[in-house]
């Protein structure tokens, strides 16, 4: 399938600072419409950054420093994101992509109603919802990620953890965007919860059909999840291939290296050596 | 030889006056020098509750807790020289150190409180103890803990840990905080130490494969009771309880994934 959402070519990014810090480096990527692409690598490789670089959402002393970022429309337009004026940015975001951040569970506002919070998406974005179809919508996103619609009202600290992280999916989830990135969405949970919220994203995949940029240093995770995985290293892209093939045949020294970092869950004793 | 007994211990909670929570539920164990037991579980099945007590910063509602079969000492000199038998290591490296003082400083402190070694020899023991934990003595001892990884600020926590010549650790999600790729050399230290010093270890975790990896023994704790507890490979290859199961097929296993994934499309959770 030749599908593609977003094509990112030579795309770098450079802190400004003395000296300046090249944080991603000439990465090139095709994402296929409906895929799920993992994004590994330790901390510092600069996979959040490169993440949200795709967005611009990045502040000084960043700054995009070549390449391009082209994001392939559903509409047939292929829109040139780094060429979008500031009125056309806040438009394109959330609308076409939308992000889960890190730390989800405590980036919703503490005090206002997780109501009020997903409401905002629709006055921003869908002005022409009257108040009565932004409740009907908050509503339906609330059971969509089985929170419950009568949790509306509630404050994010009267809610768990995982119900947190789902309220942010609902939020990524609101205005139906082709693309999802989510940055370490599931890290803090525990293996049952994330396991649940796993779940949830994909059923949710299958339902609208949007792409999922997937951030993790979490390999054996990935591996389970992703269409294809890119390891990143130094802000580099050093491998790129469907997940069954970099776990059958790692090609670079580092990705067995990573791999080698997890003890293994059942079979022999030791780690995930290939 | 160190044995630490858990007999029937329960531990309830208060909450907001009247209610209660009861946190442990009649539970059970015995720890012994030169082993290693994890202890599995979810967010609030009572994991931490279980340290807490073992440190003797919560008392338990009824049950005893006994070193070689005396009662732990409430207060008091007995207090300090139980602490001194069993140490801690916390999860988070990045508050579990005073960012004001040096690493000489972090060290030093234990070796004093509890004469460990005569005075002028503190210096040399702050030295071995860092080079124990395989860091370069020289380049740390004078760092404060901001000027450190988190993995070398997790040595230091191991260190001070060791500074005490305890027969027992408690490490309580010793690597969750630290970067995927340091992890297992962190917990490959841990076993090293406890076997070069014979210690006893309960290590408490939400990770299965790493639980399966440096354990002798798993218990598998639920909403406060022991549900499943043995031999580490058997408890995760032939889990007994229905929550040990569910706990092992939620934890990524990608080479169960891959025998099992393959007539059917990539990507998505079943």
């Amino acid at each position: 399938m030749h599908d593609p959402l977003l094509t990112v070519h030579d795309f770098s990014i450079v802190y400004d600072v003395d000296p300046p810090v090249q944080a991603v480096k000439n990465v090139t990527l095709e994402l296929q419409r409906g895929e799920i692409l993992g994004l590994a690598g330790e901390s510092g490789c600069g996979k959040t950054t490169l993440a949200y670089g795709l967005q611009r959402l990045l502040r000084a002393p960043a700054v995009i420093a070549s390449g391009s970022v082209t994001f392939h429309d559903a509409s047939g337009v292929d829109i040139d994101v780094n060429a979008l004026d500031v009125e056309e940015m806040r438009r394109f975001r959330w609308d076409k992509i939308s992000m889960v951040f890190q730390g989800a569970m405590n980036a919703l506002n503490p005090v206002t109603t997780i109501g009020a919070q997903l409401d905002d998406v629709f006055r921003v974005h869908r002005p022409e919802l009257s108040r009565r179809e932004r409740r009907a919508a908050c509503e339906e996103l609330l059971e969509l990620v089985a929170v419950g619609r009568e949790r509306i009202r509630s404050f994010p600290h009267e809610l768990s953890g995982g119900m947190r992280q789902r309220v942010m999916i609902a939020m990524a989830l609101a205005l139906r965007p082709q693309l999802m990135v989510m940055d370490e969405p599931t890290t803090a949970l525990d293996v049952l919860v994330q396991r649940d919220i796993l779940r949830q994203i994909s059923m949710l995949r299958h339902e609208f059909g949007f792409s999922v940029i997937f951030i993790t240093h979490d390999l054996p995770l990935l591996l389970e999840i992703s269409d294809r995985i890119a390891v990143m290293r130094g802000g580099e892209i050093i491998e790129l291939a469907p997940a069954r093939e970099l776990w059958e045949h790692p090609q670079h020294e580092y990705t067995k290296t990573l791999l080698a970092s997890f003890p293994r869950l059942t079979g022999e004793r030791g780690v995930l050596v290939r | 030889m160190t044995t630490l007994e858990f007999v029937n211990v329960s531990k309830r909670y208060r909450v907001r006056g009247a209610s209660t929570m009861l946190a442990l539920d009649d539970v059970s164990f015995t720890l012994h020098d030169r082993e290693t037991i994890a202890l599995v579980g979810q967010s609030g099945s009572g994991k931490s509750t279980i340290a807490k007590i073992l440190t003797q910063l919560e008392t338990p509602t009824s049950g005893e807790v006994l070193l070689n079969g005396k009662p732990i000492p409430r207060h008091g000199r007995g207090l300090r020289s139980y602490r001194q038998t069993l140490r801690m290591i916390f999860q988070d490296p990045f508050g579990s150190l005073n960012p004001c003082h040096t690493i000489r400083y972090h060290i030093e402190r234990p070796l004093r409180l509890d004469n460990v070694v005569p005075q002028n020899e503190t210096e040399t023991e702050v030295r071995r103890l860092l080079e124990r934990v395989r860091l370069d003595a020289d380049a740390v001892i004078d760092r404060r803990p901001h000027e450190l990884s988190g993995g070398q600020r997790q040595r230091v926590a191991i260190a001070r840990a060791l500074a005490s010549r305890p027969s027992l650790l408690v490490a309580d999600e010793p690597v969750s905080m630290l970067d995927v790729s340091i992890r297992l050399g962190v917990l490959n230290l841990l076993a090293d130490l406890q076997r070069e010093e014979g210690l006893g270890v309960l290590y408490i975790t939400h990770d299965l494969a790493t639980a399966r990896h440096f354990s002798d023994q798993i218990m598998v704790l639920h909403q406060g009771r022991v549900v499943e507890h043995g031999p580490a490979d058997d408890v995760i290859l032939h889990p007994q309880h229905e929550y040990t199961r569910e706990l092992r097929s939620a934890s990524p296993d990608p080479e169960k994934h891959f025998a099992t994934a393959s007539t059917r499309p990539q990507g998505g959770v079943a």
